[in-house]
């Protein structure tokens, strides 16, 4: 597995608990009482679960586990686009969080921008490994 | 595949089917706590138990002698996640409450053995 895909992976794992904590205490909300500003943390959960989380988990076994080309050191296409959308994403991920918790849009807007790109810059990688032949994952 | 794998992926595809019946439900007209149950069945039941019970069978091998980490983590998991959604599930529409406390534990208690036994396998080889 590449440095880039463990740092993906791992990041992944870490908003799937942060994620997690922050749905079982809204669950746990609807049993006992919590703080009734609590809900203004769904968004958050919604965010730190599908793209921190699932979106995130995507892209760094995508680079992994895609077909390769050779065994250079680039068989995995632009390593730096990789680390580049690794960047955009928890980037934009932390600060579309802080936009819909703090109700600020300029910082959602910005984040959930920085997410595109991170977005865009994968597909560019990926793109042309998208194909019949490779070598298998290490 | 390991036997878990084939449980949490037959697992995942019967929370798959009742996720999508729940939407019809909810189409027709169903009621409001029909909302987060069928979202979770989804998200939690279908997309985080497949994710889960495939990591488990393809994420690098920790060890020669582990090859999945503890096992008993791996399973304690899948209990612990599918225990608390179905309990979410029956806790929901009846609004008890300290089953909807009990179901929040137990799922986040199933996705910490899961980070656990999962972190040290994510590596190079």
């Amino acid at each position: 597995m590449p440095t880039v895909s463990i740092w993906f992976i791992r990041a992944a794992l870490a908003y799937l608990l942060a994620g997690f904590s922050l749905g079982a205490l809204l669950l746990a909300g609807k049993g006992i009482a919590l703080p009734a500003g609590l809900w203004r943390w769904l968004p958050v959960h919604f965010e730190l679960l599908l793209v921190g989380w699932l979106v995130q988990l995507v892209m760094g076994v995508a680079y992994w586990i895609f077909p390769r080309f050779g065994l250079t050191p680039a068989a995995r296409g632009r390593e730096g686009l990789a680390w580049l959308a690794f960047a955009l994403l928890n980037g934009g991920v932390c600060l579309a969080s802080v936009g819909v918790l703090g109700n600020q849009p300029v910082f959602a807007v910005v984040g959930r921008s920085a997410e595109v790109l991170a977005a865009a810059t994968m597909a560019l990688n990926v793109w042309a490994r998208t194909r019949a032949s490779g070598i298998s994952p290490m | 595949m390991p036997p878990l794998t084939r449980w949490f992926v037959k697992l995942s595809l019967v929370y798959f089917v009742a996720a999508l019946a729940g939407g019809v439900w909810q189409a027709a007209g169903g009621p409001l706590w029909l909302t987060p149950i069928t979202i979770h069945l989804l998200v939690v039941g279908w997309v985080t138990g497949m994710i889960f019970g495939v990591a488990y069978w393809m994420f690098p091998k920790f060890s020669s002698e582990q090859p999945r980490g503890a096992s008993g983590l791996a399973v304690a998991s899948f209990v612990l996640l599918n225990l608390g959604l179905l309990l979410r599930v029956a806790a929901e529409p009846l609004a008890v409450g300290w089953l909807l406390v009990t179901s929040a534990v137990l799922q986040w208690l199933g996705a910490v053995a899961f980070v656990v036994n999962t972190w040290p396998r994510v590596k190079g080889r």
